[in-house]
């Protein structure tokens, strides 16, 4: 991201996307998701030490509030028709984050009778994270990466409303 | 107390319900007549020199070649400090076993999983649903036989084999 | 979703009619813990009925288990109660050892009770901080986790891993401990021992916790043994039992340790206060039993001889391991082959989870919170 100082003192000019992206990127509010092994290594990822809300990134408990899910851990066949649902309420533009083996390839569980091997079979995914679980610094990576994405996409340019092509 | 008089006693008790009994093995245990589960349960439980008070697990196994499902009940006392394990087989396309929740309360939820994943029912149990598996799940997973559904709602569980 | 008895009904002739309101909580819930989900019938803020809807984590790894075989099933095992995920090592190996008849050597056997009171400190951090979080206070949250994350590096350092271990193996334990471990371990135990009293200063005499738990769904002594409810629930309500010391297995008879049970300190015997304060006394418990391992470990090796391909004799077998969430049950029966024929484990939080349809009758709607909180329940050990 390149801020051009044009001005001597205080000013600094940007694109528009630019400023968008830069305000979204540093409040990624991350849904409470968490659903199995992965959800601890969340929490510690949360909490002292490796402390995400250094990058903006703050839990909340409503997935209408949140721009962000962090599937964390096994998504079994019972879960996933909610997974769905929670996706579907979340606000647009939304990220998934899929944190772990299980949540991105059904891992260890794809041996399982009642797993859904991956969560991308139900909901798109943006970034994958993993390990088993990943460390609390792999999940921040993947938020970092994360920011990346966002800071790529444009805002200010007519997109054809869903569904017109119809 | 230790297993063998245990199991003398039931047999005094209960002559033709204790079909038998193996006291050579590692942990030993009394096959018993499926009907008179309840009956035996709560004799085990009131009885003062027995008193078990508590149901630590209950299992259920699908021997397929031999034809029945297995249920396993551990009971243990904290008084007496002793345990019993019985064994109740049914045929695997008529399980059928009287309920022993009214005996320990613990068995209602350990029933119901085993209702889930074996298809045993269990007589007078009073809330006998799926636990585990959704409502509209087919078929009882750990049943040796259990084949797996190649769609559940719309999403796709087939996958490459990794073993066996 | 169609749940038993759950049609609307309201009370007539009280003058005070209300109706019932059926609510859903979870299995998305920030304080459920992982997945569990509640259908609770409420009459305003009181609770008529809870009753927990299960199966969200159900990941078969009982079934597993019939695939894999012994030695690979270790890992799943781990898998069964993340939070406190060496006592299911243990609970695997022992169950097949006693199929097998292997013998673990002596300083394997301290190897795993000094990696087991590791993580019975950290799981029971874990479950006293979340509780806190739970009930509204976020700063002894991050009290505790500090603590946790010095005990995920010891245990890192013991096996490479923070949180699935995979340090048992059928036989003994996989590595010997590093060098200096001790030093280390005694020197977390020594800082852990000031933090502890902090901690019992911010919430054990705080007023506003203490009115959260106090008196809340207090569970009789027979109505836990009814519900075989274990460990550190079953023991707040009175009931002096603890597998490591009446049913004694790995090197437990050379330790000395008490059994802290409930007092009712804050209370009536058995409620949620005495459940958080039977874990913070485990803590100490769990302390002085590491103390004395450093002191007693032999020389020697870690790890019996096991064959790769192993084939325990046909027969089934039964042990009891205390974990941090109680008396875990590991059954398994062996056809010859060398992959298991059946592998079940009934497991603390089962039990607790079940209880909470018969103790919801008459709690507020923010106790149900305190209550799985307290009960300590981990949902993939309801659901395996």
């Amino acid at each position: 991201m390149s801020l051009v100082n044009s001005f001597s003192q205080g000013v600094i000019t940007t694109t528009a996307d630019q400023f968008l992206n830069w305000t979204r990127k540093s409040s990624v509010w991350w849904m409470l998701f968490g659903l199995a092994c992965c959800a601890i290594e969340l929490m510690q990822t949360q909490g002292p030490r490796a402390d995400v809300d250094r990058f903006g990134a703050a839990p909340r408990s409503s997935p209408r509030q949140s721009d962000l899910m962090v599937v964390a851990g096994t998504l079994t066949l019972k879960m996933a028709l909610r997974t769905k649902v929670l996706y579907d309420q979340m606000p647009e533009p939304r990220y998934v984050i899929s944190m772990g083996a299980c949540a991105s390839c059904g891992g260890l569980f794809q041996l399982a009778y009642s797993v859904c091997d991956g969560v991308d079979k139900v909901i798109p995914v943006d970034v994958y994270v993993p390990g088993c679980p990943p460390r609390p610094e792999a999940l921040t990576e993947g938020i970092l990466k994360l920011q990346e994405k966002m800071m790529t996409e444009t805002w200010l340019v007519r997109r054809p409303a869903v569904g017109a092509q119809a | 107390m230790d297993a063998a008089s245990i199991h003398s006693r039931l047999r005094d008790k209960f002559a033709d319900k204790i079909l038998s009994v193996e006291e050579s093995v590692k942990d030993p245990f009394a096959v018993v007549d499926g009907a008179a589960i309840r009956e035996l349960c709560t004799y085990l439980r009131d009885d003062e020199g027995l008193s078990f008070d508590v149901l630590t697990n209950q299992a259920g196994v699908d021997y397929k070649a031999e034809g029945h499902v297995e249920v396993v009940y551990h009971l243990y006392s904290y008084k007496h400090r002793h345990y019993v394990i019985l064994k109740v087989r049914v045929p695997r396309d008529a399980a059928e076993i009287p309920s022993v929740e009214s005996v320990w309360k613990a068995a209602n939820w350990l029933e119901r999983e085993i209702f889930d994943l074996l298809g045993v029912h269990f007589v007078d149990h009073p809330d006998l649903r799926r636990i585990l598996m959704p409502e509209d799940w087919v078929g009882h997973p750990l049943r040796k036989d259990f084949v797996e559904p190649e769609e559940y709602h719309g999403i796709n569980t087939t996958r490459e084999s990794l073993l066996r | 979703m169609s749940i038993a008895g759950f049609e609307v009904e309201v009370e007539r002739g009280t003058g005070l009619e209300t109706e019932q309101m059926t609510l859903n909580m979870g299995p998305q819930h920030p304080s459920t813990h992982g997945v569990l989900r509640f259908v609770i019938k409420a009459d305003g803020e009181v609770m008529r009925r809870a009753v927990p809807d299960v199966g969200y984590l159900h990941r078969s790894i009982e079934k597993i288990s019939e695939k894999v075989g012994y030695h690979g099933f270790m890992p799943y095992t781990d898998r069964v109660d993340y939070v406190a995920a060496m006592f299911c090592n243990q609970g695997w190996g022992m169950v097949t050892e006693k199929l097998a008849d292997i013998e673990v050597p002596k300083r394997g056997e301290y190897c795993r009770v000094i990696a087991a009171e590791l993580n019975r400190i950290a799981s029971h951090l874990l479950s006293v901080g979340t509780m806190i979080l739970d009930i509204g206070a976020i700063t002894p949250f991050f009290h505790s986790f500090r603590e946790r994350e010095k005990i995920n590096d010891l245990l890192e350092e013991l096996c490479g891993a923070r949180l699935t271990y995979n340090y048992m193996r059928i036989g003994g334990v996989a590595w010997d401990l590093p060098p200096g471990y001790e030093e280390k371990v005694l020197g977390f135990l020594g800082q852990l021992e000031p933090m502890l009293d902090e901690f019992h200063d911010l919430v054990t005499e705080n007023t506003l916790f203490r009115g959260r738990c106090s008196n809340v769904a207090a569970i009789p002594g027979e109505q836990a043994v009814a519900y075989n409810l274990v460990g550190p629930n079953l023991r707040a309500s009175g009931v002096r039992y603890d597998v490591r010391r009446d049913e004694p297995y790995s090197v437990y008879p050379e330790l000395e340790f008490d059994v802290p049970v409930g007092t009712g300190a804050a209370g009536s015997v058995g409620d949620s206060f005495d459940r958080y304060a039977v874990r913070i006394a485990e803590i100490k418990e769990s302390m002085k039993i590491l103390r004395q391992c450093f002191r007693q470990i032999p020389d020697g090796p870690v790890v019996a001889k096991v064959p790769r391909k192993l084939k325990p004799p046909e027969g089934d077998a039964q042990i009891r391991v205390e974990s941090a969430r109680g008396d875990m049950s590991w059954y398994a029966v062996s056809d010859g082959t060398e992959f298991p024929y059946r592998c079940k484990v009934r497991t603390g939080s089962f039990a607790a989870m079940s209880i909470i349809e018969d103790i919801s009758p008459g709690l507020m709607l923010a106790d149900l919170v305190t209550v799985i909180a307290s009960l300590d329940i981990v949902a993939p050990e309801v659901d395996r």
